[in-house]
């Protein structure tokens, strides 16, 4: 008696099991939708780009465009930035990149305006304007300063100031994403 | 629950099919209470009330606002300016969201020196907890829907937090907002959630009354009512006595709405959101203040974890500590009046909370960072090691033998003497 009713109980056991675990897969399957409805849709994925006139920006000035609701830093450094931000050697960085791997013309330097702490936007585009103790940006939110290649160089940001997509469509033109 | 037998014919029928009035008659008419409570016992029934008039000032207010990022920032000004006594129900939101977390953090701040949280109420606490949890959840994201500049960097500096997640953290981030940066998408969930919230909270506050109203009130001397000697029926006593608190308590709500209804906010959050100008000095609002100064009292990294993350891990687990409280204050002794060591310590606690606020309330220039490093580890010390430590080494007061023997002595009566039995010489 006792072998046939374990063995009842198995059959019944392995039903119970079956069942729940598809109906268990077929909730997670739902699930997904739901999580994943959240993410950018289309529209905003569509990588939107820009173009910009920069043959108004004079030399040591930057300007701030919009590109996917984030600010862009296009700044036109002086031939000292340049300098300074080549005679730094890279592996003395907290996120170590060379100026040459950050820019395509020297003069201009394009960066993403979101500070990579918790993404306030860093002043000193204007001349004159706080840029902090290496000459580029100062992001006044917790104390961030970049250098003229817009890398991290003090304060708790643990990463350089993003370098988006970007092409030269004539001398006085790029266009961003 | 004992089912009452009603005159009226109506009543009897309803009763007899779904026992609601029995129900409101056991729960709160007869329900017992101790009989030695004090005003600080009020701040439950205070929360109750705000929720509901949140609710009620959150719905209507949905009837005119609308969650678009061209829109949202004027359509709360035509709120103030256009739709009739628009600017009261606004004002009554905005500053009944203070007033929410006034109240429940005085009600904690209560447990924590009665010891409320003690067996058998370990799960009428962690509710509470939950319930925290999901008041700041739909503070923080209410405050964004105005749309103004503290609304977008605020949202926007919390929210990146989630970045200092190890390898998936741009990604969740990315799906929070559900684009590049706080915008159209971010504002419209928060909305959604910011209506559906308060009534999770509805549900939660259901359960954290069932569990109350298992294990009874928690009371001024941490003792349990032994019988009928040390109780008085909630009606008509705290009925009447939660009903003066609330008629204090209105007319200081009253005097925020009437007298300085943007006092406790912020005037940046009058400007326009703009993504591409940061405040120059971005704080949450002030019932956030002492999360925000542990969330940035570390900047140095702690082995492997980065400065961000340590932070970030260090302002949840503030409020998960609670989580674990029953079980690592040691002593057997609920209420602090007979725990000579711990009573001191309650209040350095309370000031340690304070003085956070304030560290969260300034730049973390010159002396800031280093107070609330302090602060935060003191936090931290009080929970994780004095608790436990003090419950052992401490040497209570001897209790008194019944909540009505201390009330009788409290008030100069002869000991023994119980104002119920009528047994006063
Ligand atoms: C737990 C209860 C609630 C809390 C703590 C809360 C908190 C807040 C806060 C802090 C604000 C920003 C106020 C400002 O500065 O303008 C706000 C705004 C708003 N809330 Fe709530 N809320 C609650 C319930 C609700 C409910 C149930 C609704 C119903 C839909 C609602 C609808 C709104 C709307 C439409 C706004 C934007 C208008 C405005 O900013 O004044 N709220 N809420
Ligand atoms: S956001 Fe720039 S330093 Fe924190």
């Amino acid at each position: 008696m006792a072998d046939s009713l374990a063995e009842g109980e198995t059959r019944r056991d392995f039903l119970f099991l079956a069942a729940g675990a598809v109906g268990g897969v077929g909730a997670a399957c739902f699930a997904w939708p739901l999580i994943d409805q959240m993410n950018p849709a289309a529209d905003v994925l569509a990588l939107s780009s820009v173009e910009i006139d920069i043959s108004a920006v004079p030399e040591g000035q930057g300007i701030t465009v919009k590109w996917r609701g984030q600010p862009v830093f296009v700044r036109h450094r002086t031939p000292k930035e340049i300098e300074e931000a080549r005679a730094v050697s890279a592996s003395t960085l907290r996120d170590p990149q060379t100026d040459e791997q950050r820019v395509t013309k020297p003069e201009w330097l394009i960066v993403s305006g979101s500070c990579t702490h918790l993404g306030c936007v860093p002043v000193g585009n204007k001349v004159g304007s706080d840029r902090g103790e290496f000459g580029g940006w100062f992001c006044p939110c917790h104390g961030s300063h970049y250098d003229t290649s817009g890398r991290i160089r003090k304060g708790p940001a643990p990463k350089n100031l993003l370098v988006p997509p970007y092409s030269f469509v004539s001398d006085t033109k790029i266009k961003i994403g | 629950m004992e089912k009452q037998t009603y005159n009226n014919a109506v009543v009897r029928w309803i009763d007899d099919r779904l026992p609601i009035f029995s129900f409101m008659d056991h729960e709160y008419n007869q329900f017992p209470m101790p009989k030695n409570l004090n005003y600080w016992w009020n701040f439950g029934a205070l929360a109750t009330v705000v929720l509901v008039a949140m609710i009620v000032t959150g719905i209507v207010l949905a009837m005119h606002y609308t969650p678009h990022t061209s829109m949202a920032f004027d359509s709360v000004e035509h709120i103030m300016r256009d739709v009739n006594y628009g600017w009261l129900i606004r004002y009554i939101h905005a500053n009944g969201a203070s007033m929410f977390f006034i109240v429940v953090y005085i009600h904690i701040f209560r447990g924590l020196y009665y010891g409320s949280y003690k067996a058998p109420r370990e799960l009428l606490w962690m509710i509470g907890v939950v319930i925290l949890l999901l008041m700041m959840a739909t503070a923080f994201m209410g405050y964004v829907l105005p749309w103004g500049q503290m609304s977008f960097w605020g949202a926007k500096v919390i929210t990146n937090l989630f970045s200092a997640i190890p390898l998936v953290g741009e990604s969740v981030v990315e799906w929070l907002w559900g684009g590049y940066t706080v915008d159209n998408a971010t504002l419209n969930r928060f909305y959604s959630l910011h209506y559906l919230l308060p009534f999770v909270i509805v549900g939660v506050v259901v359960l954290h009354i069932a569990a109350l109203h298992v294990t009874g009130s928690n009371n001024p001397d941490g003792i349990d009512m032994k019988g009928p000697q040390d109780s008085v029926p909630f009606n008509p006593y705290f009925t009447a006595k939660d009903s003066v608190g609330l008629g204090v308590f209105l007319l200081i709500w009253a005097a925020f709405v009437f007298y300085a209804p943007d006092y406790l906010g912020h005037p940046e959050n009058y400007i326009e959101a703009n993504p591409l100008v940061t405040p120059p000095h971005i704080v949450p609002e002030w019932y956030f203040l002492p999360f925000y100064a542990i969330l940035r009292a570390i900047t140095f990294d702690v082995w492997f974890i980065e400065a961000k993350l340590m932070g970030v891990l260090l302002m949840f687990a503030s409020i998960l500590v609670l989580f674990i409280l029953p079980w690592l204050d040691t002593s057997k002794v609920r209420s602090c009046r007979y725990r000579p060591i711990y009573k001191w310590f309650f209040w350095v606690l309370l000031i340690d909370c304070v003085v956070l606020g304030w560290v969260g309330a300034n730049k973390p220039e010159g002396m800031f960072p280093l107070i609330g490093l302090i602060g935060t580890g003191y936090y931290f010390f009080h929970f994780l090691i004095l608790l436990p430590i003090l419950g052992k080494i401490e040497t209570p007061l001897p209790l008194p033998t019944s909540i009505s023997e201390s009330v009788t002595r409290r008030s100069g009566a002869p000991a023994g003497a119980t104002a119920a039995t009528g047994g006063n010489a």
